[in-house]
C-alpha cells in the first residue's frame, strides 16, 4: 500500500486551490494514507483548510520562522527529513511545486515525475512532453520513493467535507541562509482567480495596447470571468506576467475560455486544451486558434467584443 | 566573479511541429531541425551580458549529448562564449545525472554562477537546475526575468504564479532563466569563423564517473487527443445564442 505525502502550497494565510487537486490525483493511487504537510511560520488557518479536503488522512504542520516564504533550499531538507516511511511525495505543478519538488527529489537521490496528467498505477503515470505534442507513459523504479508534480488542470478538486486530524511536527533541522526573500509584487485584483475560475477571457497581441485591454476586462466582468493573456500580450507590456496562459504561464481548465485577438501558438494551446468550451474571436480566419475552438467568430475584436459585452445579460 | 557555466541542450527546434512515431516508441526526430534549447540560449545571452559589463571573466558552455551537439556548442561559441565542454552520450541522460555531471565540472573548474534554461522544450521536465542546486548545496533562483549581480550576491526577479518575486542569493548559485530575461543576439558570420578556433573539450560520459539512474522508464508515447474543430458563427448574435445553448451565458 502506498503512503503519500503532499506538500501544501499557500501564501501564509490561505491554502492554494492546487492542493485539493493534488489530493485528487493522489486519491487515484491505491493509498493507505494521504498526508498533507504545511510548512509555514504560522500554519494555523492553512492547516485547518487542508484538514477539510476529502481523502486526507492527517495534516502535518511544520512551523518555523524560516518557513514564512517558500524558499526551496529551506523547505526541502525539512521535507526530506520527514519523508522516510512515505512511498510518494507530491506537489503541484505550479511555480511553487516546480521550484521545490526537483530539489527534494535530488536530495532523495531520485528523478522526478513532472506534470502527472493521469495515474495508471502507483508507479506508472502519464505526462506531457514537447508542450503537449506527445504524451509519455513513465514508470518510476519500484524500489525507490516517487517524487512528482501534478498537472493541476488535469484533476478536479477533491471535496471539502473532511475533518482530518492536525499534528504538529516542528523541527530544528539546520536550514541555509544563502537565499533571502526580498519582496513579492503582484497586480492584485478583485477578479476571479485565473487558475481556478470557471470562466476565463484572454486577450492577445490583437488588443494592440494596454488601454485596449479594458475591452477584455469589461467582457470578463460581465461574465464573472477571470482575465488571462497570451505571451505576446505580456511581452508587449499590456498586462503583468501572472496573467500569462500557456506552456510557460498558467495551464488552466475553465468551463469557458474566450480567446480574443490570440492567434493560438502551440505554447498557448497547451495551456487551454483541457478547457470545456473554447471560443475564439479573431479577424484572421487562418489563425491556428480556430483549429481548437468550439465556437469561432471571424471578426474585428474592436467591434465584436463591445457588442458581445452589451448583448450578454 | 570569475566563471559562468551555461548549459546548452540540443533539442528539436521550437518551430518544428513534432509528432509521435506511429509505433509509440518516441518522437519523430529524423531529419528535423535541431537547435539550442530556447531557454538555454537566453541563459547564454545573460552570461555574455554579465561578462560584457566586466562582472565575469569567462563564459563556459556545456552540453551533455551526442557528438552532433558540437553544432550547438559552436553556435554558443559564436555568440561569444570562451570555451565549450561536450560530455558525450548517445543515450539520453536523466536530469539527476545531468546535475551530477555539472557538479563534477563545477568542482573541477571552479564555477561562480550557473545559468540554465528553466526547462528543456523536449521533455519539459524542469528539473536539472533545481537538482544541481540541491546536490551542490548552493542557492537556486528559478524562472528568472531579471538578474543583478552585486559582487558576492545576486538579486534575482522570479516570475511566479502570484507575480514577480525578488530574492537575494549568495554566489556561487544556480539560476534558471525564463523567456522575458532578455532577447538573445544573432550570430554574425565572422563570429562563426572565430568560433571554430575556440577550444571545445570532449569528455566521454564514462570518464565523468557518474552512475546514471535510477532513471524513469519510458514505456510508450501517445499522440495527444486532438480537440475537434468546432463551428464558425457569423456574428455576435449567433455567438451569444451558441453560448446560451451550452448554458455558458
Amino acid at each position: 500500500m502506498s503512503k503519500i505525502l503532499i506538500i501544501a502550497e499557500h501564501d501564509g494565510s490561505t491554502l492554494n486551490p492546487s492542493v485539493a487537486k493534488v489530493v485528487a490525483c493522489a486519491a487515484n493511487i491505491d493509498a493507505a494514507e494521504i498526508d498533507v504537510m504545511v510548512l509555514a511560520s504560522d500554519a494555523g488557518a492553512v492547516a485547518q483548510e487542508a484538514a477539510k479536503i476529502d481523502s486526507v488522512s492527517r495534516v502535518i504542520s511544520v512551523e518555523r520562522s524560516e518557513n514564512s516564504h517558500p524558499i526551496a533550499a529551506v523547505l526541502a531538507p525539512q521535507i526530506v527529513a520527514a519523508a522516510s516511511g512515505y512511498s510518494h511525495v507530491f506537489g503541484p505543478s505550479t511555480t511553487f511545486g516546480k521550484d521545490l519538488m526537483p530539489h527534494i527529489a535530488a536530495l532523495l537521490g531520485v528523478n522526478q515525475v513532472s506534470d502527472i496528467m493521469s495515474v495508471e498505477n502507483s508507479h506508472t503515470f502519464k505526462r506531457p512532453v514537447y508542450a503537449g505534442s506527445g504524451l509519455l507513459n513513465v514508470e518510476a523504479p519500484a524500489d525507490s520513493i516517487v517524487v512528482a508534480t501534478v498537472r493541476i488542470a488535469s484533476f478536479a478538486s477533491a471535496g471539502s467535507s473532511n475533518s482530518a486530524p492536525i499534528e504538529s511536527a516542528d523541527n530544528s533541522i539546520e536550514v541555509p541562509v544563502h537565499t533571502r526573500f526580498v519582496e513579492l509584487t503582484s497586480g492584485k485584483s478583485d477578479r476571479p482567480d485565473l487558475q481556478t475560475s470557471a470562466k476565463v477571457v484572454s486577450g492577445g497581441r490583437g488588443l494592440a495596447s494596454e488601454e485596449n485591454f479594458e475591452l477584455i476586462y469589461k467582457l470578463a466582468d460581465k461574465l464573472g470571468a477571470a482575465v488571462g493573456a497570451s505571451r505576446a500580450a505580456v511581452d508587449a507590456g499590456y498586462v503583468p506576467n501572472e496573467m500569462q496562459v500557456g506552456q510557460t504561464g498558467k495551464i488552466i481548465a475553465p468551463d469557458l475560455y474566450i480567446a480574443v485577438g490570440i492567434s493560438g501558438a502551440i505554447q498557448h494551446l497547451t495551456g487551454i486544451k483541457d478547457a470545456g468550451t473554447i471560443v475564439a474571436i479573431n479577424k484572421d480566419e487562418e489563425a491556428p486558434i480556430f483549429e481548437v475552438a468550439d465556437i469561432g467568430l471571424v471578426a474585428d475584436l474592436f467591434s465584436a467584443v463591445p457588442e458581445l459585452t452589451d448583448t450578454l445579460d | 566573479m570569475e566563471k559562468i557555466l551555461v548549459g546548452l541542450k540540443r533539442v528539436v527546434d521550437y518551430n518544428v511541429r513534432v509528432r509521435v512515431k506511429n509505433d509509440g516508441s518516441g518522437i519523430e526526430t529524423d531529419g528535423v531541425k535541431m537547435s539550442i534549447n530556447a531557454f538555454d540560449e537566453i541563459g547564454l545571452e545573460e552570461a555574455l551580458r554579465i561578462k560584457e559589463r566586466g562582472e565575469a571573466s569567462e563564459v563556459i558552455v556545456i552540453s551533455v549529448g551526442p557528438s552532433e551537439a558540437q553544432q550547438q556548442l559552436r553556435t554558443g561559441l559564436a555568440m561569444g562564449a570562451d570555451r565549450a565542454i561536450l560530455v558525450e552520450s548517445d543515450d539520453p541522460v536523466d536530469p539527476l545525472s545531468i546535475a551530477r555531471i555539472f557538479k563534477t565540472i563545477i568542482d573541477r573548474d571552479g564555477i561562480d554562477l550557473v545559468l540554465l534554461g528553466k526547462q528543456a522544450i523536449d521533455n519539459d521536465n524542469s528539473q536539472a537546475p533545481q537538482m544541481l542546486a540541491a546536490i551542490w548545496g548552493r542557492p537556486q533562483a528559478t524562472f528568472a526575468s531579471q538578474i543583478e549581480t552585486n559582487g558576492d550576491t545576486a538579486t534575482v526577479t522570479r516570475e511566479v504564479d502570484a507575480g514577480l518575486e525578488k530574492v537575494e542569493i549568495d554566489l556561487p548559485a544556480v539560476i534558471s532563466v525564463d523567456l522575458r530575461l532578455n532577447e538573445p543576439r544573432y550570430v554574425k558570420l565572422p563570429d562563426i569563423m572565430k568560433a571554430k578556433k575556440k577550444p571545445l573539450e570532449k569528455i566521454a560520459l564514462s570518464e565523468i564517473g557518474i552512475d546514471p539512474g535510477p532513471a524513469l522508464k519510458e514505456l510508450n508515447f501517445e499522440p495527444p487527443v486532438d480537440r475537434a474543430r468546432g463551428v464558425i458563427v457569423n456574428d455576435v448574435a449567433e455567438l451569444v445564442a451558441a453560448l446560451k445553448d451550452k448554458g455558458l451565458a
